[in-house]
């Protein structure tokens, strides 16, 4: 019995020790430091990137490899990350000195790490052909003070995709980038195209952000709510330009009833149940959401893009492109941006674009037919490509704080009819402007 | 009339559980739902509980996609590495706060709860910056270090709760027949406690299992990277998913620790009574 024991004893132990054994391997095994260059000379960039679309990670992934292959002597890692979480992590990591060499990320959100430094300035490090591919407005995104942090890449206009059925129905004129709908004619199509029974909208504006939609649209009727003075310093100013939009959705979900109130707190993909089921004629969303519709639109479902409602200022509306980066503290800064002139060629640029489904930066990846085709809307996406201009506060220091705090609530309870005008412009100026001069002394 | 009113009081009751196990329930039936349904029933505006053409798609492009057995395993390796390890820390510390109350035991207890208070963004970076000199960013051990570290506050506080609940006497009673300190702890006090050490450990599996912020920022490549950091890659920007896949990888996610539950539900039961009541 005692035997029995014993052996059970020691086989318990033996089989503890090689679970023990076991998980040191696997823990220290998972160790890896990963970065700079190794015995043979072989130098390994770490390339951070935040494509999540199958399509656009084959396309990544395909072109590190070609890079791979071609460029024995310099490696690209490819790491994927996350748009839910990049701020936080970049930050952690920039801290730490522990950041990627090459960082995808968009315009936005790059001005707090371009003011503090993490950043490599690209002046003198970018290619001329890339220089001089990508527009000078594109350029502007990524401009900070003097320097230019990123390579913008890839962008997307927001759009109205349109039920095309209900919209040929009603005989409305069908907007074209050259001859778009005005605000007004927007929301008289809207009216139309309402059943008017609280059952059927003519429009469905998913508005859980509702601040960057509001600003990237504002361009188009001059809005710029955000004005620079001599001395450098920015205050928020509300013209009429800026009351433009608003005042449409607000009136369209408060006045005419053309709009869903109940969509105003959704995001863009929970609109389009309802945008399938004809519940709604026409959805305000970014270009890139067409990949989703063409997944999951019920067969046979016909739909259209057609470019945003224009103001005085022509169909003009604000983004913050997609952004390839380079460290500060990367020791590899001419062998990243040789990866970055490789990865943006035209044709790979296309093909990016294709994944992600939204507009290259690059004019020579611009013109690849398959971006130029009417199925899909590509081609109301390209010819909008001209009138895209950096968002209006992407580079003011303060926005995110002024973004959360004072403008989001503002702005949802205006549209809900919570408050009227006079208080949004009340609370945008003057509360805005007190956060504003707090990064501003 | 008391019979009836008794009746319709139980009747009550079991209406309240069954909300009650509905609403717990119904974030993961609608998770398995939205696993198995083709992306057309995904964008239907009158959704159903059954999907109407079942498919194995969405897991078939999670797999493909993202290294979900990979970081399954690293998962498993990091929870299972710091479950054990918090125990084994936590249950002599336990001990010795609950039998010897001195001034020391009253501080670090004090300590504990106030521990509980800090934000992971607060020491996130002092953190990262301890790993990075010790070498342990992008590795499992320092992440497992940093589990540990995390869970044993409350795992110590919950253990403290269990041995207070083993009375004095037993130990005295084993004293008295002979026994060693050592002989007593193992033979009469850690059998007592077995329940509320398996509780105690599978609260620190499921914290280090589902943690995501510390992997994130710790773990740099995907081969190091967890189940939570990994299904993030399915999200896009501005809130948009792959709805399929990703409920496809959550509801794999969401198994072990099911299935560790179903295993061990007594033994929680058992330790969390043991915990609630003094002796």
């Amino acid at each position: 019995m005692r035997g029995l024991t014993g052996r059970a004893t020691t086989v318990r132990r033996t089989r503890l020790g090689a679970a023990a054994a076991v998980l040191a391997l696997l823990l220290t095994g998972c160790s890896d430091d990963g970065r700079g260059k190794d015995a043979d000379g072989v130098i390994t960039l770490r390339f951070q990137s935040l494509a999540w679309q199958k399509e656009s990670v084959d396309a990544n992934r395909e072109l590190v490899d070609e890079w791979n292959a071609a460029h024995p002597g310099v490696r690209v890692e490819y790491v994927q990350g996350s748009w839910d979480s990049v701020h936080d992590q970049l930050l952690t990591s920039f801290e730490g000195g522990e950041a990627p060499d090459i960082i995808h990320d968009a315009s936005d959100d790059l001005a707090d790490f371009a003011h503090g430094g993490y950043l490599a300035d690209l002046r003198e490090l970018l290619p001329a052909r890339l220089k001089n591919d990508i527009p000078r407005r594109s350029w502007q995104t990524a401009t900070f003070g003097q320097g230019v942090y990123g390579v913008p890449f890839l962008q997307e206009p927001r759009v109205l995709i349109a039920n095309e059925k209900i919209l040929k129905a009603s005989g409305v004129r069908v907007p074209t980038v050259r001859n778009p709908w005005s605000w007004a004619e927007f929301r008289q199509v809207a009216k139309e195209l309402s059943g008017g029974d609280g059952k059927t909208y003519g429009v469905a504006w998913p508005l859980k952000d509702p601040v960057s939609a509001t600003l990237n649209l504002g361009l188009s009727a001059g809005g710029q709510l955000f004005h620079r003075g001599t001395d450098g310093k920015v205050k928020v100013r509300f013209t009429e330009g800026d009351a433009v939009v608003p005042r449409t959705i607000h009136d369209q979900v408060g006045t005419d009833r053309s709009a869903s109130a109940a969509t105003l707190g959704m995001g863009g993909s929970d609109t389009l149940p309802g945008f399938f089921g004809g519940k709604y004629a026409m959805v305000p969303l970014g270009f890139s959401y067409r990949q989703q519709i063409v997944q999951q639109a019920p067969e046979g479902f016909a739909w259209k893009v057609l470019p945003a409602p224009a103001g005085a200022d022509g169909p003009t509306q604000g983004v913050s492109p997609q952004t390839l980066s380079i460290a500060r503290d990367s020791p590899y800064k001419k062998e990243a941006m040789e990866f970055i002139d490789f990865f943006l060629r035209p044709s790979n640029m296309a093909r990016l674009a294709k994944g992600d489904w939204m507009l290259p930066t690059g004019a020579a990846a611009l013109k690849d037919p398959a971006l130029r085709a009417e199925k899909d809307g590509w081609a109301t996406g390209a010819a909008l490509a001209e009138h895209l201009v950096p968002a209006p506060a992407q580079s003011v220091r303060g926005y995110p704080e002024w973004k959360d705090k004072v403008a989001t609530p503002a702005y949802q309870e205006y549209y809900s009819g919570a408050i009227d005008a006079q208080e949004l412009e009340k609370r945008l100026v003057e509360d805005g402007n007190l956060v504003l001069a707090r990064y501003q002394r | 009339m008391t019979i009836r009113t008794s009746r319709s009081a139980r009747a009550g009751q079991y209406l309240a559980l069954l909300a009650y196990l509905v609403f717990l329930a119904f974030p993961f039936l609608w998770l398995v739902s939205t696993a198995f349904k083709p992306p057309r029933e995904l964008g239907s505006l009158h959704p159903t509980w059954i999907p109407h053409s079942p498919t194995l798609d969405n897991f078939r492009q999670a797999f493909d996609e993202q290294p979900l057995l990979a970081a399954a395993l690293n998962s498993l390796v990091a929870a299972l590495s710091a479950a054990v390890i918090a125990v084994l820390l936590a249950t002599p510390m336990a001990y010795v706060m609950a039998r010897h109350r001195t001034k020391l035991s009253a501080a670090a207890t004090g300590w504990v709860v106030v521990s509980q208070a800090f934000p992971f963004v607060l020491v996130i970076i002092p953190l990262f910056l301890i790993l990075k000199n010790l070498h342990l960013i992008n590795s499992l051990v320092g992440l497992v270090m940093v589990y540990v570290v995390w869970s044993l506050p409350f795992a110590l506080w919950m253990l403290v709760g269990y041995v207070r609940a083993v009375p004095r006497e037993l130990e005295e009673a084993a004293a008295v027949d002979g026994a060693s300190r050592l002989r007593t702890l193992v033979s009469v006090v850690a059998p007592l406690l077995a329940p509320g050490i398996v509780a105690t450990a599978l609260f620190a599996f499921i914290t280090a299992w589902n943690e995501f912020f510390f992997a994130l920022v710790l773990l740099k490549t995907p081969s190091t990277q967890t189940l939570p950091v990994v299904l993030t890659h399915f999200l896009g920007a501005e809130g948009v998913a792959d709805l399929g896949p990703l409920a496809a990888a959550a509801c794999l996610a969401t198994l072990p620790s099911l299935v560790v539950f179903a295993l061990i539900q007594k033994r929680i039961t058992g330790g969390m009574t043991a915990g609630a009541v003094k002796a």
